[in-house]
């Protein structure tokens, strides 16, 4: 009749743990829910909130005024300029960090992320001390009537200065696992670089070059305090998106800087989606590679 | 100089000289102008530029709310990578997807969406000022906008080191007669750490620099909730470039030792 202790009371123990960890387990997770709710949900809602306050039709209104096309326009131009030019650095970036040993490599990496801990602010400060009206090539570039602070041409620079590092960044290390031992057969099999980089390495990085697009996208798309110092802020000519949103909300036009928010934020949710998209497709690389 | 392991592979030089060259002239040459501005300053005048009052405030709240707000991001993004790795659970494919919309977000948006949140008569705000406090237009408004834009920072850092953390080690230790809080101090701390302070890091060195998402909300009242690179754009449009580039200068090789820091915990991750 008598039961040994031990085991009754370890099973007790076991069963206590047991009942701890679905505890624990249940609180952490409405914990995460209410975490996301309030921190990422909420913004979100309020954004579309205050767009629609007025109904359907100030929200069309505000993005559809001229200069507000006029902003997505520039907006569009700085992507379109940043975005090719950071992709072609990025792959060859990659390449030489990837494929060479060679000395000073940590410190060109190094180099490569340097954008990313210099504030936007200075990266617009930069522009101006170069190319202001009393910057150093200011008195040059007065007298031959180019203007490049407080115009496009600067707006496009500080674009391509904060995203300089998102292409290199993905590929580096996915190049590096990689290693490169399909590129030397392909060579030894008598392709030339050309065909090699076109049949072997570019179908090898294609989800990781899509990935670094898409984020290198986002912000060249959303870029602000880089953008607001070389910018001038005439409206129409030298407005991005997201400075027309400050505008216009500083003009306590709150339901059309909204319902311009919330088109930035329509265009962030197809960024995330297609972020979500290449990288499962990575995903599905490794999962065959290690088949 | 270079070694090439690779003797068939081409475009070492080509690679080689055209990330230089687009390094050089779109980053390293305007950088060096920053430099090379403060120059004109002697080290007297720079000395008197950044200890003004104003910009010792502008300091202390800029590098203190970047800290809180990191903080946060420490314990919220620990829960949510935990979570995330952790458990199966309905909706679990919609927070994953959503982490990442501080990044894609851009930052003005975030800005004025926050402020219209957190102002006094804002659908959080309200309760703030039924409490008899301000969340907007206070330093607590400035560290939620920078725990919301760097908020991805440390749950992407630490989600795939708690992939690679064995279940077995957990239920090793558990069979040896630990118990949850003896696993979580000896097994999960030490595996995590490395990679929660380069999440924490890089939260903190982006969030010391952020400017979009703070102005709207900082209520930008100087002493009080002015941030550092709100200073660098007042000093411009007062046409003062030495004050705004010893400013510059100050924030940048504060990142810089950030940024050699960071680079010293990922090598050490990498060799222990």
């Amino acid at each position: 009749m008598t039961t040994a202790p031990l085991p009754v009371s370890a099973n007790a123990r076991a069963t206590t743990t047991r009942r701890g960890k679905q505890t624990a387990r249940r609180l952490l997770i409405g914990a995460a829910w209410l975490t996301f709710a309030l921190f990422l949900l909420l913004p979100l809602l309020i954004v579309l909130g205050e767009a629609f306050k007025q109904g359907v039709g100030a929200f069309f209104t505000a993005i559809l005024e001229p200069d507000a096309l006029a902003a997505l326009k520039l907006t569009l131009l700085a992507v379109g300029i940043s975005v090719p030019l950071n992709l072609v650095f990025g792959v060859a970036a990659a390449w030489c960090v990837s494929k060479y040993e060679f000395r000073g490599k940590s410190l060109l990496v190094t180099l490569i992320d340097l954008p990313f801990s210099v504030s936007p602010v200075i990266a617009g400060l930069i522009y101006v001390l170069l190319f202001g009206a009393q910057g150093y090539f200011g008195e040059w570039l007065s007298d031959r009537d180019i203007q490049i602070v407080f115009a496009v041409p600067g707006i496009v620079l500080a674009t391509l200065f904060v995203t300089v590092p998102f292409v290199a960044r993905e590929l580096i290390p996915l190049m590096q696992e990689q290693g490169s031992t399909e590129e030397e057969a392909a060579r030894l099999l008598g392709a030339s670089g050309w065909q090699m980089f076109c049949y072997i390495t570019l179908p090898n990085i294609k989800w990781g070059l899509i990935y670094g697009v898409v984020l290198c996208t986002a912000r060249a798309m959303g870029e602000f305090g880089a953008v607001s110092v070389v910018s001038g802020h005439i409206r129409g000519l030298t407005n991005t998106l997201p400075l027309h949103v400050e505008i216009l909300y500083n003009e306590y036009n709150h339901v059309a800087a909204f319902s311009v928010a919330s088109l930035l934020l329509a265009l962030a949710l197809v960024i995330l989606l297609l972020k979500q998209w290449s990288e499962s497709r990575i995903a599905r690389l490794h999962a065959n590679a290690e088949d | 100089m270079s070694r090439r392991t690779s003797p068939v592979i081409p475009g070492f030089g080509l690679t080689l000289g055209y990330t230089l060259v687009y390094l050089s002239l779109l980053v390293l040459i305007p950088l060096g102008a920053l430099f090379l501005k403060t120059t004109e300053l002697s080290w007297a005048q720079f000395i008197a530029i950044v200890s003004a009052p104003r910009v010792l405030a502008a300091l202390k709240l800029s590098f203190g709310t970047a800290f809180a707000a990191a903080m946060l991001n420490g314990v919220i993004g620990t829960l949510l990578a935990w979570v995330l790795v952790r458990y199966r659970f309905p909706g679990r494919k919609i927070i994953e997807a959503m982490i990442d919309l501080p990044f894609a977000l851009p930052t003005a948006v975030a800005g004025i969406a926050l402020t219209a949140l957190y102002a006094p008569n804002g659908p959080i705000g309200q309760f703030a000022t039924e409490l008899g406090f301000k969340i907007a237009y206070s330093p607590l408004g400035i560290t939620l906008a920078l725990t919301f834009v760097t908020l991805p920072f440390v749950v992407r850092t630490l989600q795939p080191v708690l992939a690679d953390i064995p279940r077995e080690v957990e239920e090793a230790a558990a069979c040896l007669g630990a118990r949850p809080l003896q696993i979580v101090r000896h097994v999960l701390l030490p595996a995590l750490l490395p990679a929660w302070l380069t999440g924490f890091a890089l939260a903190f060195a982006r969030g010391v620099g952020e400017y979009g998402s703070v102005i709207f909300i900082a209520g930008n009242m100087p002493m009080k909730t002015e941030i550092l690179p709100l200073l660098i754009m007042v000093k411009l449009d007062q046409y003062d470039y030495a004050g705004a580039t010893a400013i510059g200068v100050l924030m940048l090789v504060v990142s810089f030792i950030l940024l050699l820091a960071i680079n010293l915990l990922q090598r050490r991750i990498a060799h222990g």
